[in-house]
């Protein structure tokens, strides 16, 4: 089962290296991870989305986070009224035909078209990762070319 | 001041009184000071040694144990020792040099990414990017080391930051925000511990390194003399109870006494203390103690309900939560019935060995016992050597019993032995070595003869790997499969160092000869030809349930 956390860190340099070293040395996996600076310019935040098994293996996880010098706080959405939102860049095969097609899946989304070029198609999507999901599955009749998503951040509502 | 100067005001005002290591191009403004300067510096032939004698010097002493290298292949060489402490949660501080701070990254000469490496290995590391942080990582180093579940913090110091000269600022106050150990028990769980306790019938005490590291041996004494339980230690945590004592069961486990594995089956109550339920301990995990709740005390969360669920984990010291359960028990269980069974399994399974008139191992190790009154400080290397000397030595006091738990290294009990002689100059220090891991730091016996460092080295010699052979001939078919060893004259080679050389034969010699190692007033090696095929027993195969035992039985 996968688990959002996120994680405050000191912002310092090798912490993201201790992080991905934790998770590989005891064999845990990320889904996906995203970092970033916070107001304090000391600290980062990270969300990480974990595959834990059970109950017991995302309490070693946090507990082992939680070893970390460098890690200070931790928080598990698993429990816990949340916010979470996704990023995606999609690719598609596009031509001016297909205008009012893709406006017409777009508007179900909170999603754009950035721009096109020749027979590309850029478009910026925002949304849980569930929503991303099914406008992917929208999309495909267009042809994917490529996509970008920039894994889950989260925030306790 | 210089950072090389800062470092060693820094050591200083950390107490540090002895280091071990070696030197090399990337630490030289710090050898530079180190020549003229009070801390102690024992030169070892081989950087490993210094991290195993600075993790003996430590656990002998319950000091921070200071080993320094140079960057990279020194670095390197460190790593073995920095896991091994890791493992057994030492408080060491490594030090190491590296390359200029704009070298790094530029496979310059002798550059590892030693703070990459250790990662894993260490509670903590440091690479020092500028002079004026240095103080204070040092200060946090030695703080992270020795507080909580100790453990090792290196410190990597480029050359041109050791050279750098800026004002010396020495933080008085520690403050890590991510680094808040717990200390106390939760008192709503120590409640509910003593209430287990007093309902219980048939309680186990199974204690681990953690009494060891908290100091805590007193307060267990107390606490097992009050609710009439038995104890029985982890490798970790031999000497933290006493082994002469009526309620000590000796260790349990793999190599344990068969009492002590079938208390811990038939308990109603496991009362863990700073041990970690190793695999080593607890076999078939599915099959470990049926019928037991579980009392987990550890300072470290981490190490509890990670391999057995446990029914009331208390995260904290191991000292001051036997403390508050020692005030919270009013009422105590009744254990006479479960004392008794216990004491028929002692008559019945005791550890015993087959006397044939040759030299058995089992023998050699009660003679120094005997020869020492239990006093010494014994290391061990690892394998057959180490759990004779677990089985067949009564460790009475705490930081006696020095041996490689966790990590298994074979070559630790001899550089381990210098560094506990170090911390202890008037204990008699006895290694316990086998013939196969006493060559993988035979080269420190140069160190211990120079730097007048009398350890006692006990050679059980059967010419294979011991350990590795017995389990070639219960479970491959007798196939010695490269562990047949050849080996030098030790006699003639602890002499060649200026050490003196005891070759035993006959086992009329064997007390004589320990006797004499005592007595002489040097480095002494004592190559005892043992029984080729003794194995150690009782024997609980790997992944069988802890009460399966083979062999041994009377």
């Amino acid at each position: 089962m996968r688990h959002t956390i996120s994680v405050l860190v000191e912002n310092k340099f090798g912490v993201l290296a201790r992080i991905a070293g934790l998770f590989s040395a005891r064999g845990y996996n990320i889904a996906s991870l995203a970092v970033s600076e916070t107001l304090d310019p000391t600290i980062s935040y990270m969300t990480m989305v974990v595959e834990a098994e059970d109950e017991r293996i995302l309490e070693q996880i946090k507990k082992q986070l939680n070893k970390l010098i460098d890690v200070i706080t931790i928080t598990d959405f698993t429990k816990k009224e949340h916010v979470d939102r996704e990023l995606a860049l999609v690719k598609i095969n596009y031509s001016t035909k297909d205008k009012i097609r893709l406006e017409g899946v777009l508007k179900n989304y909170m999603a754009k078209l950035i721009g096109h070029k020749g027979d590309t198609a850029i478009i910026e999507a925002v949304g849980e990762q569930a929503q991303i999901k099914q406008l992917l599955q929208e999309l495909k009749p267009f042809g994917i070319k490529d996509l970008v998503r920039t894994g889950k951040i989260a925030v306790e509502s | 001041m210089t950072g090389a100067e800062i470092l060693i005001e820094s050591l200083k005002r950390e107490g540090v009184e002895v280091m071990f290591g070696y030197p090399g191009g990337s630490v030289l403004p710090i050898f530079d000071k180190l020549y003229d300067v009070d801390i102690r510096f024992i030169l070892v032939r081989h950087e490993q040694g210094a991290a195993h004698a600075a993790d003996g010097y430590a656990r002998a002493t319950s000091k921070v144990g200071v080993c320094l290298a140079t960057s990279g292949p020194g670095a390197t060489n460190l790593t073995t020792g920095i896991a091994n402490a890791y493992m057994d949660s030492i408080p060491i501080v490594a030090i190491t040099g590296q390359v200029k701070t704009f070298l790094i990254g530029n496979d310059a000469f002798q550059e590892a990414d030693i703070t990459g490496v250790t990662r894993s290995i260490t509670k903590h590391n440091y690479l020092v990017k500028d002079t004026k942080d240095l103080a204070r990582i040092v200060r946090e180093a030695f703080y992270i080391a020795s507080t909580g579940r100790p453990g090792p913090v290196l410190i990597d110091i480029p050359v041109d930051v050791q050279q750098k000269d800026i004002e010396f600022i020495w933080p008085e106050e520690v403050e890590i925000r991510g680094y808040n150990p717990t200390c106390f028990g939760h008192p709503g769980q120590i409640k509910k511990a003593a209430k287990f306790i007093s309902q219980s019938k048939k309680p186990i005490i199974y204690a681990g390194g953690g009494i060891i590291s908290s100091g805590a041996h007193h307060e267990l004494k107390t606490f097992a003399e009050k609710i009439g339980a038995p104890v029985t230690m982890t490798l970790m945590g031999l000497g933290g109870f006493p082994g002469t004592h009526p309620l000590s069961l000796g260790m349990l486990g793999m190599h344990g006494t068969a009492y002590a594995n079938h208390a811990i089956m038939e308990s109603d109550l496991i009362i863990a203390i700073g041990a970690r339920f190793d695999d080593r301990v607890t076999g078939r995990l599915d099959a470990f103690a049926p019928n037991a709740l579980i009392i987990h005390i550890d300072i470290d969360p981490s190490s509890i309900s990670k391999n057995v669920k446990v029914d009331i984990p208390i995260v904290g010291d191991a000292k001051n939560i036997l403390g508050q359960l020692l005030e919270e028990i009013n009422k105590v269980p009744d254990t006479t019935d479960w004392l008794k069974t216990i004491e028929s399994w002692k008559k019945k399974y005791p550890l015993t060995y087959k006397d044939n008139g040759k030299i058995k191992p089992q023998y050699v190790i009660e003679q120094i016992y005997e020869a020492t009154r239990g006093e010494a400080i014994i290391t061990t290397e690892v394998g057959q050597n180490q759990m004779w000397s677990c089985q067949w030595y009564k460790y009475t006091n705490p930081r006696t019993f020095i041996s490689s738990g966790g990590l298994g290294t074979m070559g630790f009990g001899f550089p381990a032995a210098m560094g506990a002689k170090v911390g202890c100059p008037d204990k008699i220090v006895f290694d316990i070595a086998g013939d196969g891991s006493i060559q993988m730091n035979i080269q420190e016996l140069a160190t211990c003869v120079c730097n007048k460092i009398h350890v006692k080295v006990a050679i059980l010699n059967n010419g294979y790997l011991g350990m590795v052979r017995q389990w070639q001939e219960m479970f491959y078919k007798k196939r010695y499969s490269f562990t047949t060893l050849y080996n030098p004259d030790f006699v003639k080679l602890a002499e060649s160092y200026g050490a003196a050389g005891i070759r035993v034969t006959k086992k009329e010699d064997v007390r004589p000869a320990i006797e004499k190692a005592i007595s002489t007033d040097n480095v002494v090696f004592i190559d005892f030809h043992i029984e080729p095929e003794e194995n150690v027993y009782p024997m609980v195969p790997a992944g069988e349930a802890i009460n399966r035992m083979i062999g041994g039985m009377a």
